[in-house]
């Protein structure tokens, strides 16, 4: 493994990549695509760290895979075709550019013809430059009788014998959210065959709090921001919702008449299903990877406490017991044996991690105001919302950070103002979801692991506490 | 032409009482005894209206008399042969009219009931109970992240304490509050902690546990709005609310 430093940081030392990284023999294969593309820690002695920018990186000493990807072709004349091309075609492009893995053909570089069929493609124009492709992606689309039907072939232009790596065909009723959702079937296809087996993301959704009806309600939509719609419509508060990992259910904590509970929601039932109420304030659900238990935050003792149920809210076990308030846990989600939370016992809150059942405490962040800790899928990161000089007099800034769970050496993702919180993994590990109040309000916002293709998902009303699904 | 007025209303009037009188039995007086022809002995009544009030509530009187030459009311004096007054009873009392004639004495008597305070005004104590709650209790503020009482609330404190000790029957909510900075969820766990300091001293204090719940709110429902340090002072606090 190579790690490769970004030239524009001035002082900067590289922390290895730690020796689990490395040698960590019943890594699978998908974790090592994972640990290789994601972050190398580069770290910077704490002094500079505020002036200097630091690129970890998806993408560093990785070569990008050069990618053309040509608008699609109506099969036929039928009138629907153009609408749901351009659905089709915007939407593969911004799944492959989100991908974080490929380096995309520009457009203005494609030659005049472009292939809808395997028999139209010239491959020395592909391979030859400027667009100097490996790989093309292309087809055509095309309606007959309310039914749209796509082709997509995935041809590698330098080998000229056997060229195909893919060719899919779907059908679907002719819309355009089907022709999002076939656009993102094919990509996540693409991204699965050339970025070393791991799933694609186009097909995942992200969970958040929207206050755009009035009330603080649990809302959803496509990962690209596409598709918003609101769950609940409780007319109370709602907030941190939390998928489980099949992606059947949803909880959530809700303000009732006289305390905060958590709340279950049937996506597959399309309602809230019983769950018992702790009384007090009941907060921040998580759920444990194998969709079997929830850990929370509970003061139903007087204190905010970590607590422990099954699935449907029985077998009560409290996990914390120390003074100050205890929220916010979330799963290692590579294991299930360990959890990671908030704590006020010493001052302000501080990130910590425990075992499952609530021995073997650890501080892992060591000043400032640091909450919201998400674990990465390969369980050994996490990241979280910091702001590391916190306090009257020291207006710092709120940022997400990454830190290596074995070493606590961590880096800065954010560095574009505003208050950044609520990180969360994508189930690839590749890209992070997070709330951030740099444009004016409150929104929600992608970026990739290594804090760059920053992408605004939301624009109406307030978002918060975004949640992406397991898979 | 207004005294002819007056004097018809007054005359309808009377006769209005005067069939109310015929119509209600039980005020009727006695009838008159059979007189000797000459002189016509002097006829009175009297009555109520309405007969039953609540206490400090007015009602009239109206009367009525023939062939009297001096008339007289109970407590109120001497009054025209026929006519009408408002008065108000502090209790229920019996009005006694006399009427004298050369024909002899006749007497009338209307019985005014004093009613105990309509229902409506037993909820006044309580009404006065949540104006003193919101007069006398007072909201207690906290420093930054922090969820034990100030050295400067104490008083405030005390206060709230002494209040629900005196006001035994009253029960209250405490609101956990917070300024906007740091997170949603960290916010909500700190509001309880402040709310339950809260109820842990009242108990110390003296108070039931049971008078006292708790809720927080965190930084979702702010008092103030501005991006201050008064702000958010104002913001992070423990508010009673009484309880219905």
């Amino acid at each position: 493994m190579k790690a490769v430093i970004h030239p524009n940081t001035k002082r900067l030392f590289m922390a290895q990549v730690t020796n689990q990284m490395r040698g960590n023999t019943h890594f699978s294969g998908s974790d090592r695509v994972i640990a290789s593309l994601l972050v190398l820690f580069l770290f910077v002695l704490p002094c500079f760290a505020q002036q200097d920018w630091i690129r970890t990186g998806t993408g560093l000493g990785v070569e990008k895979i050069r990618l053309a990807v040509p608008d699609f072709k109506s099969s036929n004349q039928d009138p629907k075709n153009a609408d749901l091309l351009k659905a089709f075609n915007d939407t593969l492009w911004n799944d492959l550019d989100n991908a974080g893995i490929f380096d995309l053909v520009s457009k203005s570089f494609n030659p005049l013809e472009v292939p809808g069929q395997p028999t139209e493609v010239k491959f020395e124009v592909w391979s030859a430059p400027p667009p100097n492709a490996s790989m093309l992606a292309f087809g055509n689309l095309g309606v007959s009788d309310n039914t749209i039907m796509v082709q997509g072939w995935l041809y590698d232009v330098k080998n000229v014998t056997s060229p195909q790596v893919l060719g899919k065909q779907y059908t679907d009723a002719a819309t355009t959210d089907a022709a999002r959702l076939i656009a993102h079937k094919f990509a996540d296809e693409i991204i699965f065959r050339l970025g070393g087996g791991v799933q694609g993301i186009a097909e995942s959704s992200i969970y958040f709090v929207s206050d755009r009806s009035g009330h603080k309600e649990i809302w959803a939509m496509d990962y690209d921001g596409s598709n918003q719609h609101a769950i609940t419509h409780l007319a109370s508060i709602s907030l941190s919702p939390r998928i489980s990992p099949d992606g059947s259910r949803l909880a959530f904590s809700s303000l009732t008449k006289t305390s905060w509970e958590i709340m279950m929601y049937s996506l597959e039932l399309g309602r809230a299903v019983t769950f018992p109420r702790f009384g007090g304030t009941n907060l921040s659900p998580a759920w444990a990877p194998d969709g079997t238990r929830l850990a929370f935050s509970s003061s139903r003792t007087g204190t905010s406490e970590i607590y422990l149920v099954d699935a449907s809210g029985g077998s009560l076990k409290r996990l914390t017991t120390a003074k100050g308030p205890d929220v916010s846990p979330t799963w290692n989600r590579k294991t299930g044996a360990q959890l990671a939370f908030v704590s006020g016992r010493t001052g302000l809150p501080q990130i910590y991690t425990m075992e499952a059942d609530g021995t073997n405490v650890q501080r892992m962040t060591d000043q400032g105001y640091a909450v919201s800790p998400s674990w990465a899928p390969n369980g050994q990161f996490l990241t979280f919302s910091w702001m590391r000089k916190y306090g009257p007099g020291a207006p710092g800034s709120n940022d997400i950070y990454l830190m290596d769970i074995a070493s606590k050496q961590w880096v800065q993702l954010t560095h574009d103002g505003g208050r950044n919180d609520y990180p969360s993994w994508s189930p690839d590990g590749r890209h992070i979801v997070f709330q951030s109040s740099r444009s004016g309000s409150e929104q929600i916002w992608t970026m990739l692991a290594d804090g760059t293709k920053v992408q605004q998902l939301t624009f109406t009303g307030h978002n918060t506490q975004p949640n992406w699904s397991w898979k | 032409m207004k005294l002819q007025k007056m004097k018809w209303i007054t005359l309808v009037f009377a006769l209005g009482a005067i069939l109310m009188l015929g119509a209600c039995k039980k005020k009727v007086a006695p009838p008159p005894p059979p007189a000797p022809p000459p002189p016509p002995a002097p006829t009175a009544s009297l009555s109520a209206n309405p007969n039953s009030v609540q206490k400090g509530q007015p009602t009239t009187l109206s009367w009525q008399t023939t062939n009297a030459t001096d008339v007289s009311i109970d407590g109120i004096g001497a009054v025209q042969p026929s006519g009408s007054q408002q008065v108000t009873p502090a209790d229920s009392t019996t009005y006694h009219l006399t009427a004298k004639g050369a024909g002899g004495t006749q007497e009338a008597t209307a019985r005014v009931t004093v009613g105990p305070p309509p229902p409506a005004q037993t909820t006044g104590p309580s009404a006065t109970e949540e104006e003193l709650f919101s007069q006398s209790v007072k909201d207690l503020y906290f420093d930054y992240d922090k969820a034990d009482i100030r050295a400067d609330q104490q008083s405030a404190l005390q206060g709230d304490a002494q209040f629900l000790g005196q006001h035994s029957s009253i029960r209250a909510t405490v609101e956990g509050h917070c300024d906007e900075r740091g997170s949603t969820e960290y916010n909500l766990a700190l509001g309880t902690s402040r709310a339950e300091a809260v109820k842990s001293a009242l108990t110390q204090a003296g108070i039931a546990a049971d008078r006292v719940k708790t809720i927080s709110y965190g930084k979702e429902k702010p008092f103030c709005n501005e991006h201050t340090e008064e702000c958010w002072q104002q913001n992070r606090r423990a508010h009673f609310v009484y309880q219905k």
